[in-house]
C-alpha cells in the first residue's frame, strides 16, 4: 500500500556532540517513522536533544563537531544524510518547511512581509510578479490573518508575536511541503494565542494531510495536537507511541515523572492566612511610561490589592498586561505616576532612597530568567551575602546563614565558592530564593519565576517556594502567566489585562468558577492533557 | 584562568607578541645591567656604521652617541609613557562611561556631548598643542597622550554599561540596598573588564606610537632619550646614515606588533563564547 509509506523515516540515528560536553552523543539510537498526515511530536526536556533531531533532518546542524555519525533519514526516497548542501537547499522550503520558535526575530524587520514571503516563492519557483503577489495574499489568508492586502505592504514591527508566528507559517507552507517541521513555535507565546496557532497549525495538517513533526516541551501542547508522540531524554528515545496512549497509561518512568510534573491546577488545600491587617496595600496605583517622542504608554491603570502575611497572591495575565510593573513598583525599582502602595501602614512609593533604606531588605525579588539574575563574575557564596553584609552582619555569621539557606534550597556548602555558571537553571533559581530569603524578607516578590526551567525542575522549585513560604511566613506576590501554576500556589489571584485587574478574588473561585469573560478565555486558552480523551 | 590560559594559547600569534614584549620589558627593567653606558654620552666618532665594533654594535649617531645605548634605554621611556598615559586615561574614560552608562538620562547625554567634543579634534594635532602650551616634559606629554586617548574608553564603557545594567542581577543588588557606587565598581565593571583590557593592550601601542611621533616632531622630553628622539634627531641625515633611524624604527615596529598580537590573545582568551567547550552546545 503505497499510501501509507512513511513520508519521514529516521533509523538509528546518532549525532556527536563536541568533545568534552556532558556526554558524546546529543541523540542515540533514535529512530522514528511519520506517515503523510500524521502528526509526531517530540517531547523533552531541554537538553534532551530533541530540537537536534529537527535540524538533522533540515541539515542545519553547526557541524562539524556536531554532526550525524551514524543512521539515516529517509524523505522522499532519498537518505537526507548523503544530499549535498545545495540538494539539501532546494529541499528545504520546497518539500520540508520549518517554524521556528522565536517569531520576533525569524523576520527580517527591514522587509515588508509580502516580498519575505515572495521570497519563498522567488527562490524555489519562477512564477511572474503578479501570480507571486496573489499566491502571497492567498497564503497570508490561509494563515487567518486579517486585510492580507494591507499586511503584505507592512513591516514586521507593526505585528504581534502571534501575528508573526503565522507569517512565518505562512512561509513555511508557501510551497505546500510534504513536510512540516515545528520547533517549539507557541513557546514564546502567550496562552491565548497558542491556543489560536495550535489550531491553526492543526487545521492546516489535516486540511493538506501533510505530516508534522512538533518539538515542543509541553504535554499539553501534545494533548492538543499529537497523533503520535515520542519521548526524549538525555539523547535517547524513551517512549514512543500513539499521544493518548502515552499521556493517559505512560510506561517509562521518565515519563510518568515528566507528566506527574505538570502543574495540575488543583487548588492545594491550605488554610488561609488569618493575619488581622495587611502587610502590603496597594491604593489606586498608575504607572505610565513616557516614550521618546511624547507618547505615552499606561501600563497600570488604577490597580487596588491587599496582601496579609503568610498570604500567596498570583498576578496572572499575559505578556503586556501589566504584571510585572506591579512587581518592580512594589519593590521600588520603578517609581509609580500616583496612586499609593502601604507596606505595613507606610506609604513606600514616596519615599525617597534614604527613607527606602529601612524597608530595603524586607521586600525581595525572585527573578525570571536565572541566566542575568545572578552576577556572572561573583560566586554563590558573595552573591548571597552582600545583602547580609551591607546591613552589617558580620561576615562569619553571614556565611553560616548563607550556608543554612544552601541547605534549604538542596545545595551543599561547597556551591558557596563556585560561579553561577557551574550551576544548572533550576540551580541557580534556588540559589536566587536563596539570596532573596537571606535579607530575611516579610514580603517576596517572583517574576515568572518558573517559566525558563523545564517542568519537572518546576514542580521542585514551586514545592521549595511553598516550603519557604510556611518556614517563614512569608507573603508571596506570586507574578506568572500560567493559571495552571497560579492554582496550585495561590491564596488569591488577581488576573489582569491591559493594565487593569479585571478579577480578583479566591483562587479556587476564579479559576473553576471565573465571573469575567477573559478569565474564562485563559482558563479555556490553556492545553490540557485530558481534554482530547472526549 | 587555566580556560583563559588554554584560549590565549591557542592563537600563536599572541604567544610570539607575548616573547617580543616580555624580551622589551626585561631590556627596559634591566637597562643598567645590560648597558652600562650613558645614553648621551659620546663615545665614538661620529656616524659610526653598525657592526664595525662590539661594544658600539649598532654604530653611533651624529654626535658619537652609542645607538644601542639609546635603544635600551629609549625601551624604559617608551613603555613608561605607554603605560602612565594608558593607566590615567582609563582611569578617566571609565569613570566617565561607567557614570553615563549607569545613570543614562540628561547625565549620559552631557557627558556623551562632553567627549563628542574631544573626539572632534585630531587628536595628534590636539596632543602636539598640548604638549607645545604646556612644554614639554615627561609629565605633559604623559597628560597629553591621556587626554586625546580617553574618548575611546569612555564609550566603549558606557555602551558595556548601558546593556549590563539592565540585567537582573543589578535589580537584585539595588534591593540588597547596595550603593550606586559599589554597584558600578563591584557589580558592574568586572563584567566589563575583558573588553577594557583588551582595549588598554592597543592603547599602549598607541600610546607609544604618540609619544615617537611627538619626539620626532621636537616636542619630546629633551631629558629623556626616547626611541621617537633618535628617528627625529636622525631624519635630516637619513640619506648617509641609514641605521640611526631604522634600528629605533625597527624596536618601534616591533613593541607596538608585540603589543597589538597580545591583545588579540586577551580578546581570545578572554572571550568566554570562543570555544569554550561549556555548556550544551545549544541543545
Amino acid at each position: 500500500m503505497p499510501a501509507s509509506d512513511p513520508v519521514l523515516l529516521i533509523d538509528g540515528l546518532d549525532i556527536c556532540l563536541p568533545p568534552g560536553g556532558d556526554r558524546p552523543l546529543a541523540v542515540s539510537g533514535v529512530s522514528l517513522t511519520l506517515g503523510p498526515g500524521e502528526a509526531l511530536c517530540i517531547v523533552g526536556e531541554s537538553g534532551s536533544g530533541k530540537s537536534m533531531i529537527a535540524n538533522a533532518v533540515m541539515g542545519l546542524l553547526p557541524g562539524p563537531q556536531v554532526r550525524p555519525t551514524a543512521g539515516r533519514i529517509r524523505f522522499d526516497g532519498q537518505d537526507l544524510l548523503d544530499l549535498s548542501d545545495l540538494q539539501m537547499q532546494t529541499l528545504r522550503g520546497r518539500r520540508i518547511g520549518m517554524i521556528f520558535q522565536e517569531p520576533m526575530t525569524a523576520l527580517n524587520p527591514i522587509m515588508r512581509i509580502g516580498d519575505q514571503i515572495a521570497e519563498v516563492y522567488r527562490s524555489h519557483t519562477d512564477i511572474g510578479r503578479r501570480e507571486c503577489r496573489e499566491k502571497v495574499l492567498a497564503a497570508l489568508a490561509d494563515v487567518g490573518l486579517p486585510d492580507p492586502v494591507r499586511l503584505a505592504d507592512s513591516y514586521p514591527f507593526r505585528l504581534s508575536g502571534g501575528q508573526r508566528q503565522r507569517v512565518m507559517i505562512a512561509a513555511a507552507l508557501a510551497l505546500e511541503p510534504a513536510l512540516l517541521i515545528a520547533d517549539e513555535p507557541t513557546t514564546a507565546l502567550d496562552v491565548t494565542t497558542q491556543a489560536q496557532i495550535l489550531k491553526l497549525i492543526r487545521d492546516l495538517q489535516r486540511r493538506r494531510g501533510m505530516a508534522l513533526l512538533f518539538i515542543t516541551h509541553d504535554f499539553g501542547v501534545v494533548a492538543e495536537i499529537a497523533d503520535r508522540v515520542a519521548v526524549m531524554s538525555q539523547g535517547v528515545m524513551v517512549e514512543s507511541g500513539p499521544a493518548r496512549a502515552v499521556l493517559d497509561r505512560p510506561q517509562h518512568p521518565y515519563t510518568q515523572k515528566l507528566i506527574a510534573a505538570i502543574p495540575h491546577g488543583q487548588s492545594g488545600d491550605r488554610a488561609p492566612a488569618m493575619a488581622p491587617t495587611a502587610l502590603l496595600e496597594l491604593d489606586q496605583v498608575t504607572k505610565t511610561y513616557r516614550l521618546p517622542g511624547g507618547r505615552e504608554v499606561a501600563a497600570l491603570k488604577g490597580v487596588s490589592l491587599s496582601l496579609r502575611k503568610g498570604e500567596t497572591l498570583g498576578i496572572v495575565g499575559e505578556s503586556g498586561s501589566g504584571k510585572s510593573t506591579i512587581g518592580r513598583c512594589v519593590t521600588g525599582l520603578t517609581p509609580i505616576s500616583s496612586g499609593r502602595i502601604l507596606f505595613e501602614g507606610t506609604d513606600i512609593s514616596k519615599l525617597g532612597p534614604k527613607g527606602l533604606k529601612p524597608y530595603r531588605g524586607r521586600i525581595q525579588m525572585v527573578f525570571q530568567d536565572p541566566y542575568a539574575s545572578l552576577n556572572p563574575r561573583h560566586r554563590v557564596g558573595s552573591a548571597i551575602m552582600t545583602g547580609m553584609l551591607m546591613q552589617g552582619i558580620p561576615k562569619t555569621k553571614a556565611r553560616d546563614r548563607a550556608v543554612e539557606l544552601l541547605s534549604l534550597v538542596g545545595l551543599g556548602p561547597e556551591a558557596l565558592e563556585r560561579y553561577p555558571h557551574e550551576f544548572s537553571g533550576g540551580q541557580r533559581q534556588r540559589i536566587g530564593i536563596a539570596r532573596a530569603l537571606a535579607m530575611e524578607p516579610e514580603l517576596l516578590v517572583a517574576d515568572e519565576p518558573v517559566s525558563a526551567l523545564d517542568v519537572s525542575v518546576q514542580a521542585q522549585v514551586l514545592e521549595l517556594f511553598d516550603q519557604v513560604r510556611k518556614k517563614f511566613d512569608l507573603a508571596l506576590l506570586f507574578i506568572t502567566h500560567d493559571l495552571r501554576v497560579a492554582a496550585q500556589m495561590c491564596d488569591r489571584v488577581a488576573v489582569m489585562r491591559a493594565g487593569e485587574l479585571v478579577e480578583y478574588g479566591e483562587g479556587s473561585q476564579v479559576l473553576h468558577d471565573p465571573r469575567h469573560a477573559y478569565t474564562r478565555e485563559l482558563m479555556a486558552a490553556v492545553p490540557r492533557l485530558e481534554r482530547s480523551a472526549s | 584562568m587555566r580556560d583563559f590560559w588554554r584560549r590565549f594559547r591557542r592563537n600563536k600569534g599572541a604567544l610570539v607578541g607575548l616573547a617580543v614584549l616580555a624580551a622589551v620589558l626585561c631590556l627596559a627593567l634591566f637597562a643598567p645591567l645590560i648597558d652600562g653606558g650613558d645614553p648621551w654620552a659620546m663615545v665614538q666618532r661620529p656616524f659610526l656604521p653598525p657592526f664595525e665594533l662590539a661594544h658600539t654594535l649598532f654604530g653611533t649617531d651624529t654626535l658619537g652617541r652609542d645607538i644601542g645605548t639609546g635603544l635600551v634605554y629609549g625601551a624604559r621611556v617608551s613603555l613608561m609613557i605607554g603605560f602612565v598615559s594608558t593607566v590615567a586615561a582609563l582611569v578617566l574614560g571609565v569613570t566617565l562611561g561607567a557614570v553615563s552608562g549607569y545613570y543614562g538620562g540628561w547625565i549620559d547625554a552631557a557627558l556623551m556631548r562632553f567627549t563628542e567634543l574631544f573626539q572632534t579634534v585630531p587628536s595628534f594635532a590636539l596632543a602636539i598643542v598640548l604638549v607645545a602650551i604646556f612644554q614639554p616634559s615627561v609629565g605633559s606629554i604623559v597628560t597629553a597622550i591621556a587626554i586625546v586617548s580617553w574618548p575611546p574608553v569612555a564609550r566603549l564603557v558606557r555602551g558595556e554599561f548601558l546593556t549590563l545594567r539592565q540585567r537582573d542581577f543589578v535589580e537584585a543588588a539595588r534591593l540588597d540596598g547596595q550603593s550606586d557606587l559599589r554597584i558600578i565598581f563591584v557589580e558592574l565593571l568586572p563584567n566589563a573588564a575583558s573588553s577594557i583590557v583588551v582595549m588598554a593592550s592597543l592603547m599602549v601601542a598607541t600610546a607609544i606610537l604618540l609619544e615617537s611621533s611627538l619626539s620626532f616632531m621636537g616636542l619630546g622630553d629633551p631629558d629623556l632619550m626616547s626611541w621617537g628622539f633618535m628617528i627625529g634627531a636622525a631624519r635630516t641625515v637619513l640619506r648617509q646614515a641609514w641605521w640611526m633611524s631604522v634600528f629605533p624604527g625597527l624596536a618601534i615596529l616591533m613593541t607596538v606588533l608585540a603589543l597589538n598580537l597580545v591583545g588579540e590573545g586577551l580578546s581570545d582568551g578572554l572571550n568566554t563564547k570562543l570555544g569554550g567547550g561549556r555548556g550544551n552546545a545549544g541543545l
